[in-house]
């Protein structure tokens, strides 16, 4: 028996050492012999015909280029569709102004850079596109899919009740816009990429989230079978999404670079060129409409969600179906009408980023709730408490929630919190202000997020993984879930160990290679733990009894010895493995048409509490204090979920009040370093006081639920609570830079009607 | 390939630049560096940080003091005499960059590159520093105000090397203010800067010097505000008249960090907001 149980334990990482002993082997640290190195050329108009790509005559000797004219497979990147080239054709269609047209390799990276940056183009522009309004309308068309509106990439609508009969007899509807930008992800380490062909197979390996997503995109794109591709990750330097989708871009370049080079090729994006061209979060528009009883009954929910996809489909329509599953809210509504737009415009194709359209549509409910408050004049909490979903309830697609409902739990948690001082007064975030310029306010936030994909989307994936008992007698870990930084290789270990009743450092992971290990789905969507994690469980567990059932076949001493059993087995047999795949719970369904059933087998549930700081002279804004309760079921390894969910606070913090992504009258993104896009630095964090709840999902490894994007999702509409608690002004826009607070705050309506009491 | 040379004299120093006034003259390398990534490279580069003769920090009379053009922020950061009687640039200095910043960035490096935004230029006007160039035929001192002459222009000629900053006596009973509103409150390129001293001589403002950055091409002493508050005793109403005049005389822009609305709306908060603080 293993002496200790490692679940619930924050034991050393399993990345730890050899990532804070600098040994780790990041993908721009790898090298080949007679390695070359890439470079990309890239569109300079937002929208126009590509009618001649023109190279530097004469090309210096020793480089390659590459165009669309060599790819041997499909020009495309194959996501949701393929209509993303992974390189503009001659006499094809550019649509926005970082697209890939050309591609170099040289002996040295300053080589292959110049050289790119000498191709010409020459182009016949065309009118561009790049707002909601315009691109609805039409007068230029980015993407067309057959039977929808012209730049539509998926129109959704679902609901239940009879919205406009429930509005009409409301007591209060409330009416607000909200609009939010583009953040980047801004991972430690820019994506990159190493390619090269052994015998016609082509290896690559890089930074990245999903190696089989990159492994699809390659078959079809070298035409190749599926086994002469190998895509193994190496040490990725986080993600939150980034990494889910452009890398099989990068890697379809990387591959096409050294398959004409006839030898490894190495395509590393400077930070510069990862700002320009890599997906980030979707800009929002949200129309938001409720309807109360005058005793704060939730009666009405109408909302119109638009989502800025950029000019390729990527992931677009799968993060409006999040989007508009969580725009309800968490609250009980007899009538809902939710309806959701993806739109096609000449920005750079948005993406994959924690929260995946949730933090979207999270911030117009949460203010549509504290404006509520106000104008019926019921204390936000118990506004909130009072429409909250409980167990038993009926969400707006119907889903009855039977279990790990902790939306009781996380209130109750989160008032005690504050009825107490704070353990420690962050003084380090203070404006260095005049005092009398500041104003001060409190906001909360209420909301939950589901984990695991959407709706049937589990069941598409069948996520698989193989647990073995190796020949010498260890326990291998065989699957393609990735750790980014996020913890899934230490969570795995403990929920094999404890199964296993080994010590979790026992447990060794395969390489995440499409090579060794099978598809365990992409790591994504708050699924690794809770989804895969359970795929673990259920593998090691059956190890367990295979192993139990040998040890009294052979007469064991001891048959309940696992150790001895495996030991023996081992030795005597070799390898025994099993492979399971992930099952949806009994009585799970959902209708995909219909937007009907379960929408996500468990939920999140968190309250964030910001106090702000506003200096009216600059209009800066501290947060001061920061209590973020949220329920994941389970804390596998308390201290990896608590980094999660600080990461993910500060993260959605940065979006409220500084990060966002400005792009120029030509769709280029315009801050493309990181002096000037921003994100905050430890003096614009505040000791962030996490609290963790466990109501324990039944179908998660030892009660465990995804955590890894509902921190994204609530802070913003904190914080933008908790400034007009201190100002009395509505803020709906993030982030709320100082520069619109200013206009907000200039142009504010000379009677303060607004204002609230604040709950002390 | 880019010539380096690194000088260990002055002399030596002021040989290679007349011999070689097209390279860049560097003295810590933190914009030369960020300008690599996309600026061509210069003919050489004429490294004269570490020369001896350029680093340190001397006290003259009264307080007086002289700060060497290569002397890095981290020691005047260390200085308690650069904290006593120049407290302004002491805390200006600490918001620039972080550690690594600080041990290589100079004022004579911020004073060449001379960009609008340079942090420590308001500083150095609103103190009345003199600046000393030298080439070998010999050495001239002038005001900080006159050596700044346009967008990124100074007055310095292609022989000449900045060698020192004179502070004036006396400073140290002057009120010193310095806020920098940047695009956050760390590692931040300015938004908006304000520099200003005075005293207040029988309830009345003396010797006011008024000092912004970020809001025009140049850094900029307001001199209608400061003729404004010379001799007046402060007062809300003062302070009004202070940010209207300030409006006349600053041409804030909108830019990837910031807009002109803004910059100038918080310049003139953040001139009342000083006004005001005179009053006791």
């Amino acid at each position: 028996m293993s002496s200790t149980q490692s679940v619930g334990r924050s034991i050393p990482r399993v990345d730890g050492e050899e990532k804070v002993t600098g040994r780790a082997r990041y993908v721009d640290d790898l090298t080949r012999p007679g390695l070359w190195w890439g470079a990309t050329a890239r569109s300079v108009a937002p929208h126009a015909i590509l009618k001649r790509i023109v190279l530097p005559d004469p090309l210096p000797a020793d480089v390659v280029v590459v165009t669309a004219a060599d790819i041997p497979g499909l020009n495309g990147i194959q996501l949701l569709t393929a209509d993303q080239v992974a390189l503009v054709p001659e006499g094809g269609r550019i649509r926005h102004p970082h697209e890939a047209v050309a591609l170099v390799a040289a002996p040295d990276a300053r080589t292959a850079k110049r050289v790119a940056a000498a191709i010409e183009l020459e182009l016949e522009p065309l009118p561009a596109v790049f707002d909601f309004d315009a691109a609805l309308r039409g007068d230029v068309v980015v993407h067309q899919n057959p039977d929808a509106a012209p730049n539509v990439y998926s129109d959704l609508t679902f609901g239940r009740g009879d919205v406009d009969a429930a509005l009409a007899e409301c007591d209060l509807v409330l009416e607000g816009t909200y609009t939010t930008a583009s953040q980047e992800q801004m991972y430690i380490e820019p994506q990159g990429m190493l390619a090269e062909w052994k015998d016609g197979t082509c290896y690559v390996t890089g930074s990245l989230q999903c190696p089989y997503y990159v492994h699809k995109s390659l078959v079809a794109l070298l035409d190749l079978p599926p086994e002469q591709v190998v895509v193994d990750q190496a040490v990725t330097g986080g993600g939150f999404g980034g990494k889910e989708e452009y890398p099989s871009m990068i890697a379809a370049h990387a591959a096409l670079l050294a398959r004409r080079a006839g030898r490894p090729v190495k395509l590393i994006y400077d930070r510069s060129e990862d700002l320009r061209a890599t997906p980030k979060r979707h800009p929002s528009r949200v129309k938001h409409r409720m309807g109360f009883k005058r005793d704060g009954t939730l009666v009405a929910v109408d909302v119109d969600v638009l989502l800025d996809g950029g000019a390729y489909t990527t992931l677009s329509p799968v993060v409006l179906s999040r989007g508009v599953l969580h725009a309800p809210g968490p609250y009980r509504a007899e009538h809902v009408r939710v309806r959701g737009r993806a739109v096609a415009t000449n920005h750079p194709p948005q993406g994959a980023f924690r929260g995946f359209g949730a933090p979207q549509t999270t911030f117009p409910y949460e203010r549509q709730m504290q404006k509520a408050a106000l104008q019926l004049g019921i204390d936000p909490w118990v506004l909130r408490r009072q429409n909250r979903l409980r167990e038993g309830d009926t969400t707006a697609t119907g889903q009855v929630l039977r279990w790990s409902v902790g939306s009781t739990e996380v209130l109750d948690k989160a008032e005690e919190v504050l009825a107490s001082p704070p353990p420690h007064r962050s003084t380090h975030t203070q404006l260095p202000a005049d005092p009398s310029a500041l104003r001060r306010g409190r906001g909360v936030a209420f909301y939950f997020h589901g984990a695991g994909f959407t709706g049937r989307g589990e069941e598409r994936l069948k996520g698989t993984l193989t647990l073995a008992l190796c020949a010498d007698g260890v326990y291998e870990i065989r699957s393609t879930s990735t750790d980014i930084g996020q913890g899934t290789l230490t969570t795995f270990a403990q929920i094999a160990a404890d199964v296993l009743e080994v010590e979790a450092s026992a447990i060794r992971f395969a390489p995440r290679s499409t090579a060794v290990a099978p598809d365990s789905g992409p790591t994504v969507a708050s699924r690794t733990c809770m989804i895969m994690g359970a795929v673990v469980d259920q593998a090691a567990l059956e190890l367990r009894t295979a192993l139990a059932i040998y040890g009294r076949e052979v007469g064991l001493e001891d048959p309940d010895d696992l150790a001895a059993a495996a030991a023996h087995h081992a030795q005597a047999k070799g390898e025994l493995a099993r492979t399971c795949t992930y099952h949806s719970p009994e009585g799970i369904s959902f209708d995909d048409t219909k937007y009907e059933g379960d929408a996500y087998p468990a939920y999140g549930w968190a309250v964030c509490v910001v106090d702000v700081a506003v200096d009216l002279d600059t209009f800066e804004v501290a947060v001061e204090r920061c209590v973020h309760v949220i329920d994941v079921g389970k804390a596998i390894h308390p201290l990896i979920v608590k980094g999660q969910i600080e990461g993910g606070t500060l993260q959605a913090l940065g979006w409220a009040l500084w990060e966002q992504v400005t792009y120029a009258d030509d769709g280029r993104v315009l801050n493309d370093r990181m002096t000037n896009c921003i994100i905050p630095t430890s003096l614009e964090a505040p000791e962030l006081e996490t609290h963790l709840v466990e109501v324990p999902y039944p179908h998660g490894p030892f009660g465990a639920k995804g955590v890894g994007e509902i921190p994204m999702d609530g802070p913003a509409a904190a914080v933008a609570n908790a400034i007009e608690d201190a100002l009395g002004i509505p803020i709906d826009q993030v982030p709320v830079t100082p520069e619109v607070l200013a206009r907000l705050w200039t142009s504010r309506p000379p009677e303060d009607t607004t204002r609230y009491e604040r709950r002390a | 390939m880019t010539a380096y040379l690194r000088p260990t004299s002055l002399d030596e120093a002021l040989a290679l630049r007349a011999a070689h006034p097209d390279y860049a003259v560097v003295a810590g390398g933190t914009d030369l560096l960020v300008g690599a990534l996309e600026r061509p490279a210069p003919a050489g580069v004429l490294d004269v940080f570490g020369v001896a003769e350029l680093v340190g920090i001397t006290p003259g009379p009264r307080e007086a003091l002289t700060v060497g053009a290569a002397t890095p922020y981290a020691r005047l950061l260390e200085s308690p005499r650069i904290r006593t009687t120049l407290p302004m640039l002491h805390t200006c200095v600490r918001e620039i960059g972080a550690a690594q910043i600080q041990a290589r960035g100079t004022l004579g490096g911020n004073a060449q590159t001379c960009s609008p935004v340079g942090d420590t230029l308001p500083v150095l006007l609103a103190l009345e520093a003199e600046v000393e160039l030298a080439n070998q035929a010999g050495r001239r001192r002038l005001p900080f105000a006159e050596f700044v002459t346009g967008y990124r222009q100074t007055a310095l000629a292609a022989d000449e090397l900045i060698v020192a900053f004179h502070f004036p006596a006396g400073l140290s009973r002057l009120r010193q203010h310095w806020r920098k509103v940047g695009t956050r409150r760390a590692q931040a390129i300015s938004k908006v800067m304000l520099a200003a001293v005075a005293s207040l001589d029988d309830g009345t403002i003396a010797s006011p010097r008024v000092a912004f950055g970020a809001v025009a091409d140049r850094p900029l002493r307001i001199q209608s505000v400061e003729a404004a508050l010379a001799g007046r005793p402060p007062s809300l109403g003062l302070a009004d008249e202070a940010a209207a005049l300030l409006e006349q005389a600053i041409t804030p822009i909108s830019d990837v960090r910031s807009s002109a609305d803004y910059r100038l709306q918080v310049a003139k908060n953040m001139l009342h907001r000083w006004v005001a603080s005179l009053v006791d």
